[in-house]
This record gives C-alpha cells, sequence and structure tokens, in this order.
C-alpha cells in the first residue's frame, strides 16, 4: 500500500481533544504515522503527492455498537458482505452485531462461523455479541467466559429483556467475576404488553396500544439497584424517555455504568409516525418531542454515552402490513452519521460531542482501541462534506433492506470516504 | 333527491371522522335525513347505485353493521357482495394488501371494511382505486356509528350543540367513543367521558373532553347517556375485578340516571351486555331508551355514505 497524505482536513479526534486544520498521514502498513495541525506541506516530501481536502472533514470510522445482521438464518434482510458496503457508505467502520440471529448466537460453535464470515464477507471491522440466555429465553445463562475467549465482545439478549431478578443478578455476578460487559435493552414484558408506540395521545388517536415509559424505567431502576450490589460491566442499550434520563442522573453518583440512545429517538418523536407509518414503527418506541429534547440534553450532561444506528433491517413484505402485524425496526447503520449532524447543524449539540458518542466513547465501553485517530493505530475514518445538503432516497440506500424511518429527510453532511486499515473502501 | 347534485365531501375516503371537516358532516347528515322517510315508507328500494358494486371485507364478526351496510347498498340498487372471511384466502396467510389487490381487479366501485387492527382501512384505501368507507377499524374509528349516533340525537333533540352527552364504559377499546368524541365536539356538545381508569385511554382530555372515574358525577345534568359494551374480547389482561362490580359503579341503573336530566335519553351501539353496562329495563324503556331508532337510522346513514362516496 502506498503512504498517503491528506491535508487542509479539519480533524475531529475527541479522545485525543482535537478539533483543528490538519493533516493525515497513512503509513505504507495501514497505520496512521500521524494526525493534526502538525501535518502540513511543510513537513511532507516534495516528491510526495498530496490529497487536499479543502477544508472537508476528517472523522475517526463510527463505531456502531447496536447492529442486527441476517446472518444465519435471516439473509433476505442483511447479510455481511451486504451490511459492510452500507455501513462503509455511512462513514462506519466497526459494529457490533445483535445475537437475535436464527440460530441464536448462544453458543461456542456458531461463534467461529460468524467470525468466518464476517471475515470473508465484510470488510469491516465486526464485534459480535452473543446472547446472555440460551436462545435469548431468559432462563439459562450462556457461557461468558468461553464465549469470550472465542472473542464475542459483550452479552445481550438483543431486542429482549431480561425479566426475572434473580436470573439478572446473577448474570451480574458471573459477568463481575469475568469481567464481561452486560448490555440490556430494558422494557418491562407485562407493562409493555401488545404495545406498538408510545402511550400517549397518539396511541389514543390512532387506537393502538401504548408502551409506556415506566416499562423502561421499572427495569433500568431494577438493574442499577442490582448493580450497586453487584458491580459488573453494565451497559442499557438504548433509552427513550426523561423518566429514564432522569433515573439515570440519580444513579450516576452512586454506580457506574454506560448508557446508549437511538439516533431515531434523537431525531424523531412518535408524531413523525402520522398515519400509521409502519418504518417508525421501532422499539423502543418513539416518544414525545419533551422526551426526545431531554435526550439531547442528557448527550450534553453525559448521562448518555452512545448514538446508535440500531440498524434492523427488514424486508418490505414484513413492514407492508398493518401496524400491529408489522416488523419492529428501521434500518439505520447508512444514516447514522448523517442524521448525528443534523444535531450539530440545528445546533442542538457540539460537533466534537456528537462524534465521541459515535466513536471514542463506545470503543471505551466495548474496551477496543478503536474510534480514535492514535499514531500507531489502524487507519479507519471517514472523510465528510460537512455542509453539503443532500435528500434520501431510500432506493440509493446500499442495505439489503430499504426500511428506513427518514426517507426523503433532508439532511446535512456528506460522507464522501470512508477508509478502514488505510485502505479506502467507499468512495462516492 | 338528484343524483346530479354538486359533489360536496373533502375526501375520497371515510376513514374516519378525524379526517371530515364539518360541512362534510352536515352533508351525509343532510342526505341522511332525507332517506329515513324513504326507509319508513313501502317501496324502499331506489336504483341511484344501479350498476355500482359494493364490497362488504369484514373481518370481525358483526350482525348489525355488516346487515345494515348490505341492505343500505341493496336499497340504493347496487350489487352488494359480502366476503366470508372465514373461508377466504386470509385464513390461508394471504395479506390484506394481497387481498385488496384482488379485489380491486374486480373493479369494485367502493369497499366497506371492518378490521381487527386500527388503521387498516387506511392501508387498504392506499391500494385500492375506488372509495373505502371504514366500517371499524380495531380500537381507532367507526364513523358510520357516530354519524347515526348524531343523526338520532338531531331527530329526538333537533339540536347538537350545548348538549351535554356522556359516553360511559369501556372508553379504552372503544372505536365508537373515539368517533362520537370527534364527532359531537365539531356539532359543539358538552362531552363527559365516563370510565374506570382503567379503561380510560391515556391523554384523552387534550381531545378536549372532560374525563370522570365517578359515574354520578359524570352524569350530572346530562340530556344524553351513551352506553358503551364492555368488550371482553379484546381483554388481554385483567382491567376489571368483576361484571358484578363494574355494574355496580357503572352499570347504568334508574338511580344513577336520576344523576341525568328527566329527559335525557339512553343511547347504545350494541350488541348490550343487559346486567354488566345496562339495567335491561332501562334498555327497553321506549320512553327513554332510543337504541332501536340508532339501529333504523343506522340504515339511513350508510344509505348516504355509499351514495356520496360512491359518487366522488
Amino acid at each position: 500500500m502506498k503512504k498517503k497524505y491528506f491535508l487542509n482536513a479539519n480533524i475531529v479526534d475527541p479522545l485525543n481533544s482535537i478539533e483543528e486544520i490538519g493533516g493525515l498521514i497513512i503509513g505504507e502498513d495501514g497505520k496512521i504515522e500521524a494526525s493534526g495541525k502538525k501535518v502540513n506541506t511543510n513537513n511532507i516530501p516534495s516528491r510526495e503527492k498530496y490529497i487536499d481536502l479543502e477544508g472537508k472533514y476528517i472523522f475517526p470510522g463510527i463505531v456502531d455498537m447496536r447492529v442486527f445482521v441476517g446472518e444465519p438464518g435471516y439473509e433476505y434482510k442483511e447479510n455481511f458482505r451486504t451490511l459492510s458496503i452500507a455501513a462503509l457508505s455511512g462513514g462506519v467502520t466497526s459494529v457490533v452485531t445483535m445475537p437475535n440471529t436464527n440460530p441464536v448466537i448462544d453458543n461456542v460453535s456458531i461463534v467461529d462461523f460468524l467470525k468466518r464470515r464476517g471475515r470473508d464477507k465484510s470488510k469491516i471491522n465486526i464485534y459480535p455479541t452473543a446472547s446472555l440466555t440460551k436462545n435469548t429465553e431468559g432462563t439459562n445463562m450462556t457461557e461468558f467466559g468461553l464465549l469470550q475467549n472465542k472473542g464475542i465482545i459483550g452479552f445481550t439478549d438483543g431486542t429482549k429483556t431480561i425479566q426475572n431478578t434473580r436470573l439478572m443478578s446473577r448474570i451480574m455476578k458471573s459477568a463481575y467475576d469475568l469481567d464481561s460487559l452486560v448490555m440490556q435493552h430494558a422494557e418491562d414484558y407485562e407493562l409493555a404488553k401488545d404495545g406498538v408506540v408510545n402511550d400517549g395521545l397518539i396511541s389514543t388517536k390512532l387506537g393502538l396500544q401504548g408502551i409506556s415509559d415506566l416499562a423502561e424505567k421499572i427495569i433500568i431502576e431494577r438493574d442499577l439497584t442490582l448493580l450497586e450490589d453487584y458491580n459488573c460491566r453494565y451497559h442499557i442499550s438504548q433509552i427513550s424517555s426523561s423518566k429514564s434520563v432522569e433515573v439515570i442522573k440519580n444513579r450516576k453518583q452512586k454506580v457506574d455504568f454506560s448508557c446508549g440512545v437511538s439516533i431515531n429517538n434523537l431525531s424523531l418523536n412518535e408524531n413523525d409516525i402520522g398515519d400509521f407509518r409502519t418504518f417508525l414503527k421501532l422499539s423502543p418506541p418513539l416518544r414525545t418531542e419533551e422526551d426526545r429534547l431531554s435526550l439531547v440534553k442528557a448527550i450534553n450532561n453525559d448521562l448518555i454515552n452512545v448514538i446508535v444506528s440500531d440498524h434492523k433491517p427488514e424486508d418490505e413484505e414484513s413492514k407492508r402490513l398493518t401496524f400491529y402485524q408489522s416488523a419492529t425496526g428501521a434500518s439505520g447503520i447508512e444514516t447514522l452519521l448523517p442524521l448525528a449532524l443534523e444535531l450539530f447543524h440545528n445546533e442542538s449539540i457540539k460537533l466534537s460531542k456528537i462524534i465521541a458518542s459515535l466513536t471514542c466513547n463506545p470503543a471505551k465501553i466495548l474496551k477496543i482501541d478503536k474510534g480514535n485517530l492514535n499514531t500507531g493505530n489502524d487507519a479507519d475514518f471517514c472523510i465528510v462534506d460537512l455542509y453539503k445538503p443532500w435528500v434520501l432516497k431510500k432506493d440509493n440506500l446500499h442495505s439489503k433492506s430499504k426500511n428506513t424511518s427518514i426517507e426523503a429527510k433532508k439532511l446535512q453532511g456528506l460522507i464522501t470516504n470512508t477508509f478502514v486499515k488505510g485502505e479506502e473502501l467507499f468512495k462516492i | 333527491m338528484a343524483s346530479s347534485k354538486a359533489i360536496k365531501i373533502s375526501k375520497k375516503h371515510l376513514l374516519g371522522i378525524q379526517d371530515l371537516n364539518i360541512s362534510d358532516v352536515k352533508y351525509i347528515l343532510s342526505e341522511a335525513k332525507q332517506f329515513i322517510q324513504l326507509n319508513r315508507s313501502k317501496n324502499k328500494k331506489i336504483d341511484i347505485l344501479r350498476g355500482k358494486t359494493q364490497i362488504n371485507l369484514f373481518f370481525e364478526p358483526s350482525t348489525r353493521t355488516q346487515s345494515s351496510f348490505e341492505l343500505a347498498g341493496k336499497r340504493l340498487g347496487a350489487d352488494v357482495m359480502s366476503m366470508n372471511i372465514v373461508n377466504s384466502a386470509i385464513k390461508k396467510g394471504e395479506t390484506l394488501i394481497d387481498t385488496a389487490m384482488t379485489l380491486n381487479a374486480m373493479h369494485p366501485d367502493i369497499i366497506v371494511i371492518r378490521h381487527q387492527d386500527s388503521g387498516a382501512c387506511n392501508l387498504l384505501s392506499q391500494k385500492v382505486n375506488c372509495a373505502v368507507i371504514n366500517a371499524g377499524d380495531g380500537r381507532r374509528e367507526h364513523p358510520t356509528q357516530a354519524l347515526l349516533d348524531a343523526l338520532t340525537i338531531l331527530d329526538r333533540k333537533k339540536k347538537i350543540e350545548g348538549l351535554k352527552i356522556a359516553i360511559c364504559g369501556d372508553i379504552l377499546h372503544s372505536r365508537v367513543a373515539r368517533s362520537n368524541i370527534y364527532l359531537l365536539n365539531m356539532l359543539g356538545a358538552d362531552l363527559k367521558i365516563i370510565a374506570p381508569t382503567n379503561l380510560m385511554p391515556k391523554d384523552i382530555d387534550k381531545l378536549g373532553v372532560n374525563t370522570f372515574s365517578n359515574m354520578r358525577d359524570g352524569l350530572k345534568d346530562c340530556d344524553i347517556v351513551m352506553m358503551l359494551r364492555l368488550q371482553n374480547e379484546r381483554m388481554t389482561s385483567s382491567f376489571l375485578s368483576s361484571n358484578r362490580e363494574y355494574y355496580e359503579y357503572y352499570g347504568l341503573t334508574p338511580d344513577k340516571l336520576e344523576c341525568a336530566k328527566k329527559d335525557a335519553l339512553i343511547m347504545h351501539p350494541g350488541p348490550m351486555n343487559r346486567g354488566i353496562e345496562i339495567d335491561t329495563k332501562l334498555a327497553d324503556d321506549i320512553n327513554k331508551s332510543v337504541i332501536k331508532e340508532q339501529v333504523e337510522l343506522g340504515v339511513a346513514v350508510r344509505m348516504a355514505c355509499l351514495k356520496i362516496f360512491c359518487e366522488k
């Protein structure tokens, strides 16, 4: 690989508190040799060609902590190859995959298959999770230690929640012993039963069963109470309401944990569902504008650490149904960064904070050396034309499934190039 | 009743009262009024929908609504086909959209749909070329029921504006309640919504109604008492302790009715659970109950809707 020089870029590297005009040098081994303002025409050999980025932005490659890939079992929705293409077009270079496949990722034998497929078919960094319980049934724990040894990065039942309090306490104790990361999708099943949208005026008007925000709050309260006694690595996958933010704020002083939010909950509210738009049937559901604003504020106050795409590809057939019957989830990996940048453009969140929530913060929780531009690290990064307006068309999406929650949305900030290990794998 | 009358409806489909404006409502009600006399005369059949095809697509069991729509279509001279869902391809796994496409290929002029899922009629209307009339979707809307209720009130009380109207019972699961709230609110009534908190939808007060969990408080000085059926088939978990306790607190009995005005009328969309939400003698009291009149005027309202939306 030839050495590459990028100059005249806006470098944003939140881990190193860098937000400055400068350059980036990629070595022949695909590692970062230097980055920042110290890289300029004065210190590169005159015989070398360099690329003038003319003020475009360089961000570390996005680390997306919540991604559903259809392999194995649902290849018609998404496979590793299409996921990889979709991710790269969105500036995402590392993904944490959910175990809700068929079969479920719950034992050592399937991890080898997963890693092989990931390695052969995708060009991004794949970090698979395994389920917390066998077949995500919420009854018996999986082998955290053995699975971890095979390369599993963390444990979650993905779309499901551990309901049994005793089991949850035992999971935490085991996770403490083995230094495992536990990620919980917080929803009390009984309170949320049959629910498909936020419980409130919209559910009343549409005649749909609502999901109370208490269903989320109760599980978070319970888990954080347990965590006080069994202090393992614990991450709340996504929160959706101001009530949950309040709990997190109150518990932060007492106990150590991290928390994520889906870009959908951060950018949209329940009114966007309009006339039964099934592409906005999500879990957790979109809630009120007041809830959305509290989530934005929670990012600014470091109560929420991570923004995820909650990328859940679903084929058209499973969405062309009545709201009750249709599948839950939206495709989002390609639009995670552009949609997050909307929060910068409308002055809700500072740019470095947004990028930190998408890069070094998740990397820190996962204990991986990604999401930064450290010298000597793999050159995983993307180049973004930050102010370029464009319109999302679902037919232009690279993912196998086109169930985007933001069809026809006007966005600002276009990803023009994505590099993994110094190799340019996406170019617009 | 000249069918060449200028079209006065703003929507292509009748999916819910929410979509209509006040002149739409007044137009439908005035058309319906004219059909009341026809239905009471000896020769009940006219031919303004001759050559038109009406398909009734009922995914949920229904006696009065389905027969009312069928009769309404036949009295106007339309060819009416009622789909028996139990024997249809839907039971074999066909989706609503595929069914819609199949029916659409038969060139109907109007489809009347009842479905257990809220929003099913909206989905159908996006996929067919003809007009769609909602005969009840999940717990969202039942527009013709609300229109016939309004027509009944108008027939008896000569006005709706300023009337105190109580809607009482299982509001949570009721599409009738929702459609009536939109319609009667639009027509200027003062609405009192009475239900145990377990059966009260969240934030319903934001629709511009007063809510009561004490029935006597809610019934105070009301002109109309509209009772709703307790929808046991939609209750998936314990909403109530027992029917007898419900009757004690929310059943319409002569002594509770005394809280309302002396000339208050009792309404019920049917079918009734006698002895659960309503005292059986009250239900049959011809001086107070207009339940049979509701059924009668239902046909007239549906004739008006079929005529208006077929012409659209």
